[in-house]
């Protein structure tokens, strides 16, 4: 869905789902996830959907995911950092994680 | 007045049978001058169940109510079907209670044929839950003094230590010293319950009328006259039930309902995967997955606003009691003003000098709305309260505690 | 900088850091104003100069000279004085200029004297049937990627919708040597004649030739069509865009008809908000120095009303204009009179391009399964029935759909639920009004609240 457009800035490694995905320090989650080329972030707790990033600016809420253990945070405004551990989410999140 | 309804006896606490007559089926003889049988001032929990009952005893209703921005209980409330601790003070409160408890699978079953909605009710037992020795003691002499009343009904609360409870809630935290436990507890989607009420209202003909405040009531030629911003609406008789509002309203058909409004914070997470299996009086997960926080009581009654260190006080007791929800994200609160009595019990009257005015007003609204749509609803159909039920229920208390 | 170093008050609060709360914090911080400016974001700049101290995109060609212009504001602001706290999310402010601020998963509550929210615009809601399909995103989402981290659109790429940025988006995605299979349209004709009489103004205004150069740029490559209707199609993500002119094969559908405040904060703050009838959209009531109705507290930039960047920041520098004179009488500040003026010739071309641009009724108020509450999932059907019911405001109607309850707080939803229930209802959107906001208006975690200052009083009003 997206391409780089210039090899800029260091590569920072992260696991999406267990998988090593590559991303750059200027990266927010939700970018390094659209460039890495993932079809879903989450599905939705009501009905299932699978939804990717809508806004990419912090309104939508679409961009949910586990980071570094921790559920429903904003891919959209967080940056990457070496060693990350993202997954995505599945319907409602688990009570403690 | 026109002639009262023929009686249609509802199974009280029973599963409710199906629809017995539709509103096109009314007998004509009860047709008075007036466009309605009943206007029900109020279009909460409260109105919308007592119209529903009343459409389903074959009455043509009217329910008058304010608008999107109206003070209003039952957009705010907590949702618990609550029967542990009512009726310290009032020991007919308690039986009541139980009355509705009981009614109330039924009741949504009923609901959910007309509507195609399903309110979730369930009663797996509920909890009130201790974070100190302290407050466990006094939770346990609350219930003996309430236990101890004469005429009470034996409901079965029983107190648990921290590996009881542990056992039925195993996500509790270790400060967490015990608690009560009583089988008869449950609760509801209770804004579904909103919606589902005044869904199967419209199916039943009910005309609701939202912006109609009532600013005044007259009694003339022997019909209501209720006088709003946008026009007169007449009707045979009238039943209040604008929760705090009452207060002013019903002195106008020579009933009254002393209120003492108090406001109530409730803090919400996100939709978690399920992990509690029984409410507990300050903390449940609701069907969609969300976990409702509070039960606040403050004194002040201004609806906008809201006391954040409340709301942390909520979260914080939550978190003792139920640690794995630390990292939850909070998604909103609110504040909301209860519908509160002087004395916290409701108040169900008949007016003398206004025959055919009824009060139908109380907290907890959300538990004992079976009763206000199976038995208070029926009462106002034929015309007259059944004292041998609500008795103990009439303003009138407040005088006699005065007396003596 | 972690939420436990932050002073307990400061004299100015900025929240949010596009070109208005940058141009503020600056001119309070250089006015010898203790401020601190706020930003959920990793980086300052906001929506406009996104990413403008750490863009990949070298080639200055391709973001365009008005993207760079914010350089010399994140500078200007760097070198203030100003603390600015980037990653720091503010979820709640009242009346008492209390604000409710997390950073790092930490939750505190500071002080201001004063506050400028400065939390600028959103794209607005465009509920098509599908829009919520993977491969449907925003058209500032597809910019926002393209600014900060270099991301340019790959694969089938069709853009929808109206309004200046849609255009510039399609000119940057082009430079960048980008491809769009084609632009769906969907400017009523007709908002032309609405739109004439302001002509004459926006033809002096600085976006005339802009505008007008960026229309030629892209329609030199990309088929453009008008269209009535848009629609996503697939099946667990986007393959094909449907409109009244056929269908069409597509990877990625970005969307865009105009930006809206942010009303979120101003709302739960308690400030009156106003529905702009030309702009489609609340807005706060300000006076002529953008304070709100909540005394101490003002709105600037695009939340404040719909104006652009540059006005923004000029709107930035009133408001601290404002809030230093209270502060500290004594400061040497910049002459008001020549920022309005300023602000002024920035203003001129807007009624034009807000009539022109103005989303058509079917784009806005969506019918049958289509979903409005994208986060509970609500369709236009419900909320059309339910308002039929009686149901009169969007308060009522979040109490019996959901709408407005998830996450995202009825930032992608209230719009269009006001409209819907104004029309039916015959009624209109000023009276209908929004949705009551409360804080937290961004979610904060229940041992953040768990751990904010509580009083004794507050405590007893739980325990029992
Ligand atoms: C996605 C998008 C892209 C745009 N791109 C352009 C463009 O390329 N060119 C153009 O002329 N106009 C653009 N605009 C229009 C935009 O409104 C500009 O006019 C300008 O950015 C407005 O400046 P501002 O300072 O008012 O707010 P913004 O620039 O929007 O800045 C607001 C800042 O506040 C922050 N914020 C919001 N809420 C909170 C909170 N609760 N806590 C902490 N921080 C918060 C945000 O992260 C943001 O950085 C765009 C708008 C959007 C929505
Ligand atoms: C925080 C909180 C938690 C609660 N938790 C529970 C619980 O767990 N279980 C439970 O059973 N109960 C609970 N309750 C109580 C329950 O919500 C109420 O008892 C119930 O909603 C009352 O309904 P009502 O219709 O009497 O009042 P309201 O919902 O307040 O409705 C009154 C209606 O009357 C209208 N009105 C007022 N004046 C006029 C007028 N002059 N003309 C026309 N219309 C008028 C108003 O607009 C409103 O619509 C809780 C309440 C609160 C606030
Ligand atoms: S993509 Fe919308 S909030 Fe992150």
């Amino acid at each position: 869905m997206f391409k780089r457009l210039a090899d800029a800035g260091a590569v920072v490694a992260l696991t999406v789902d267990g998988k090593p995905v590559q991303a750059r320090s200027c990266d927010t989650v939700a970018a390094a996830l659209l460039a890495a080329g993932i079809d879903r972030c989450r599905t939705t707790p009501v009905t299932g959907a699978p939804r990717l990033p809508y806004c990419l600016m912090g309104v939508c809420f679409d961009c949910l995911v586990t980071i570094d253990g921790v559920g429903s945070r904003q891919a959209c405004l967080v940056p990457v950092h070496e060693g990350m551990t993202v997954e995505t989410q599945q319907g409602r999140r688990e009570a403690g994680r | 007045m026109a002639a009262s309804p023929p009686t249609l006896q509802s199974s009280f606490g029973g599963p409710v049978q199906g629809a017995r007559r539709m509103p096109s089926e009314a007998p004509q003889e009860r047709r008075g001058a007036s466009e309605f049988d009943v206007a029900v001032v109020g279009g909460g929990l409260v109105g919308v169940a007592t119209a529903w009952g009343l459409a389903r005893e074959g009455c043509r209703v009217v329910v008058l109510d304010e608008g999107d921005r109206a003070v209003r209980a039952s957009r705010g409330n907590f949702a618990l079907v609550w029967v542990q601790s009512k009726g310290l003070g009032l020991a007919p409160y308690a039986g009541w209670t139980i009355r509705s408890s009981n009614a109330w699978e039924g009741f949504a079953q009923t609901l959910k044929e007309e509507t195609g909605l399903d309110v979730c009710f369930q009663r797996p037992g509920g909890f009130h839950l201790s974070l100190s020795e302290r407050e466990l003691e006094a939770r346990a002499n609350s219930l003996k003094r309430l236990h101890n009343q004469p005429g009470i009904v034996d409901y079965k609360t029983e107190i648990m230590d921290h590996a009881q409870v542990a056992r039925m809630l195993p996500d509790i935290g270790l400060e967490v010293v015990g608690g009560s436990y009583c089988p008869l507890d449950g609760h509801v989607n209770s804004l579904r319950l909103f919606r589902t009420l005044h869904t199967a209202i419209k199916a039943r003909g009910v005309t609701y009328l939202p912006s109609h405040r009532v600013e005044n009531i007259t009694r003339e030629g022997g019909e209501f006259r209720l006088t709003t911003a946008h026009r007169e609406i007449r009707a045979n008789r009238v039943a209040l039930a604008a929760g705090n509002a009452n207060m002013h309203l019903a002195p106008m058909v020579g009933l009254e309902c002393p209120m003492r409004p108090e406001r109530g914070q409730i803090v919400v997470t996100e939709r978690l995967r399920p992990f509690l299996r029984h409410p507990v009086v300050t903390l449940r997960q609701t069907d969609e997955g969300t976990v409702m926080i509070g039960d606040s009581k403050e004194e002040r009654t201004d609806p906008a606003g809201l006391t954040l260190g409340v709301s942390a006080t909520e979260a914080e007791r939550a978190v003792r009691m139920f640690p794995v929800l630390g990292s939850a994200n909070v998604v909103r609160t609110w504040s909301a003003i209860r519908v509160m009595t002087q004395d916290g019990f409701p108040i169900y009257d008949e007016s003398e000098s206004h025959p055919g005015a009824f009060t139908v007003c109380c907290h907890s609204g959300v538990t004992l709305a079976a009763n206000h749509a199976l038995t208070i609803a029926p009462m106002i159909a034929r015309g007259a309260l059944d004292k041998s039920l609500v008795a103990p229920f009439s303003a009138r208390r407040f005088h006699v505690q005065e007396a003596g | 900088m972690n939420a436990v170093d932050l002073a307990p008050s400061y004299d100015l609060v900025v929240i949010g850091g596009g070109p208005a709360g940058l141009a503020a914090a600056s001119l309070a911080a250089r006015a010898g104003v203790t401020t601190v400016l706020f930003d959920e974001n990793p980086g300052v700049g906001g929506q406009i100069y996104r990413g403008i101290t750490s863009t990949p995109v070298i080639n200055r060609s391709i973001l365009g000279e008005d993207y760079w212009a914010g350089e010399a504001l994140a500078n200007e602001a760097k070198a203030s004085g100003a603390l600015i706290v980037n990653g720091a999310t503010v979820w709640s402010l009242d009346p008492e200029r209390i604000v409710g601020v997390s950073i790092a998963g930490k939750a505190r509550m500071i002080e201001a004297r004063r506050v400028i929210i400065a939390t600028g615009s959103q794209e607005r809601p465009f509920p098509i049937p599908g829009w919520t399909l993977p491969g449907v995103m925003t058209a500032g989402a597809a910019q926002t990627v393209l600014k900060a981290q270099g991301l340019l659109p790959d694969g089938r790429t069709v853009m929808a919708g109206t309004g200046p940025l849609m255009w510039l988006l399609a000119a940057q995605i082009l430079r960048a040597g980008g491809r769009l299979e084609a632009i769906l349209d969907t400017t009523p004709r007709r908002n032309l004649l609405r739109a004439a009489p302001h002509l004459p103004d926006f033809m002096l205004s600085p976006y005339f030739a802009k505008g007008l150069a960026l229309l030629r740029e892209v329609k030199a490559k990309v088929p453009v069509r008008r269209v009535a209707s848009v629609a996503a199609a697939g099946d667990g993500k986007l393959s094909e865009v449907v409109s009244d002119r056929g269908r069409m094969p597509a990877d990625l559908l970005l969307l865009h008809q105009g930006v809206v405040p942010n009303v979120n904060l101003a709302l739960a703050a308690g400030a009156t908000h106003e529905w702009n009838e030309r702009q489609l959209c609340f807005q706060p009531v300000l006076d002529q120095d953008f304070s709100s109705s909540v005394p101490g507290i003002a709105v600037a930039g695009d939340g404040a009303g719909i104006a652009g960047g540059t006005a923004a920041a000029e709107r930035g520098r009133l408001a601290a204009i404002a809030a230093v004179r209270a502060l500290r009488p004594e400061a040497r500040l910049p002459d008001p009179q020549s920022v309005r003026q300023r602000l002024q010739r920035e203003e001129m071309g807007r009624a034009f391009l807000d009539w022109l641009n103005r989303p058509a009724d079917s784009f806005r108020q969506p019918e049958g399964e289509t979903l409005v509450c994208r986060c509970e999932e609500v369709t236009a059907a419900q909320v059309r029935a339910t308002a039929d019911m009686g149901c009169e405001g969007p308060n009522q109607m979040k109490a019996f759909l959901r709408c407005g309850m998830g996450p995202c707080q009825g930032r992608l939803c209230g719009l269009t639920v006001t409209e819907l229930i104004a029309t039916q209802r015959k009624s209109t959107p000023a009276a209908v009004g929004y949705y009551r906001l409360r804080p937290p208006v961004k979610p904060i975690t229940l041992a953040e609240l768990a751990s904010l200052p509580i009083s004794e009083a507050e405590r007893k009003a739980v325990e029992r």
